[in-house]
């Protein structure tokens, strides 16, 4: 392991405050690049973290609750509620007279509250101006890269229950 | 007229340029391994879990360039001391 020690002699504190310029700027040079191969380092730790978290992290499940009843807004109208915790924000669609879709209201790009559109039959974000497709929730412009999760929706009893979240 | 070749150039001048010279390199490959840890986390968080795998591999290859063009800036950097020492 040679190269982890230092080949000078001289005390560390006569390097790093050299008294000639071209010395001080040589040793700060130097020192960047041991800084640039440490962060190199902690993006290969974090791209390593991400893969560990994909192989060990287990879906997860997410509990059943009653958001609306049918009939209970109108055509083109939404209704707001939280799912799967109060802190979840989800918006719910009536595109047509027997069509409910369901998505977060988090905006992808920075977590910003989308609302609908109905002119535009879309979800819009107002802070960025990103747009999501009704259908599906996929990016229809502006900078969010992710399409907005989907509140799975199942139809029991006259009732809207919320089951399941996809995300993508 | 002769332009001066880098023989020419005092030993500590020479260890400066091949010092900029990897950092360069390191600078890029950095830029590269950012970039890649930002979309496998963006592919992450969409679900996408099939990219986790390239992405260290790439990464962790990057990581191996960098290590080794330190070793080289390390080298350079004893070999410009120890020249600077004998005169």
């Amino acid at each position: 392991m040679n190269w982890l020690r230092r080949s000078s002699s001289e005390p560390l504190w006569k390097e790093e405050f050299s008294v000639r310029t071209a010395d001080e700027r040589y040793v700060t040079r130097r020192q960047l690049t041991k800084f640039l191969v440490l962060t190199s380092f902690g993006m290969f730790v974090g791209n390593l973290w991400i893969l560990v978290r994909s192989m060990f992290s287990k879906s997860p499940s997410y509990p059943q609750q009653t958001v609306a009843r049918v009939g209970e807004i109108p055509v083109g109208g939404v209704k707001l509620f939280t799912y799967p915790t109060k802190d979840d924000h989800c918006i719910l669609v009536r595109t047509s007279e027997n069509e409910h879709v369901s998505y977060s209201q988090k905006c992808t790009h920075l977590s910003c509250a989308v609302y609908y559109s109905q002119e535009d039959n879309r979800l819009e974000c107002p802070c960025h101006k990103g747009f999501f497709s009704i259908a599906d929730g996929s990016v229809l412009q502006g900078p969010p890269s992710r399409p907005l999760p989907r509140i799975i929706l199942a139809s029991r009893g006259g009732e809207l229950v919320a089951v399941d979240i996809k995300t993508s | 007229m002769t332009m001066p070749v880098n023989t020419d150039l005092p030993p500590k001048t020479r260890g400066l340029t091949a010092i900029a010279g990897a950092m360069s390199l390191i600078a890029v490959l950095l830029i590269v391994q950012i970039w890649l840890l930002s979309a496998a986390l963006e592919s992450f968080l969409a679900g996408k879990r099939r990219t986790a795998l390239p992405a260290v591999i790439f990464s962790g290859l990057m990581f191996l360039v960098c290590f080794g063009l330190y070793v080289f800036v390390d080298r350079v950097d004893s070999d410009v001391r120890r020249g600077g020492e004998d005169r």
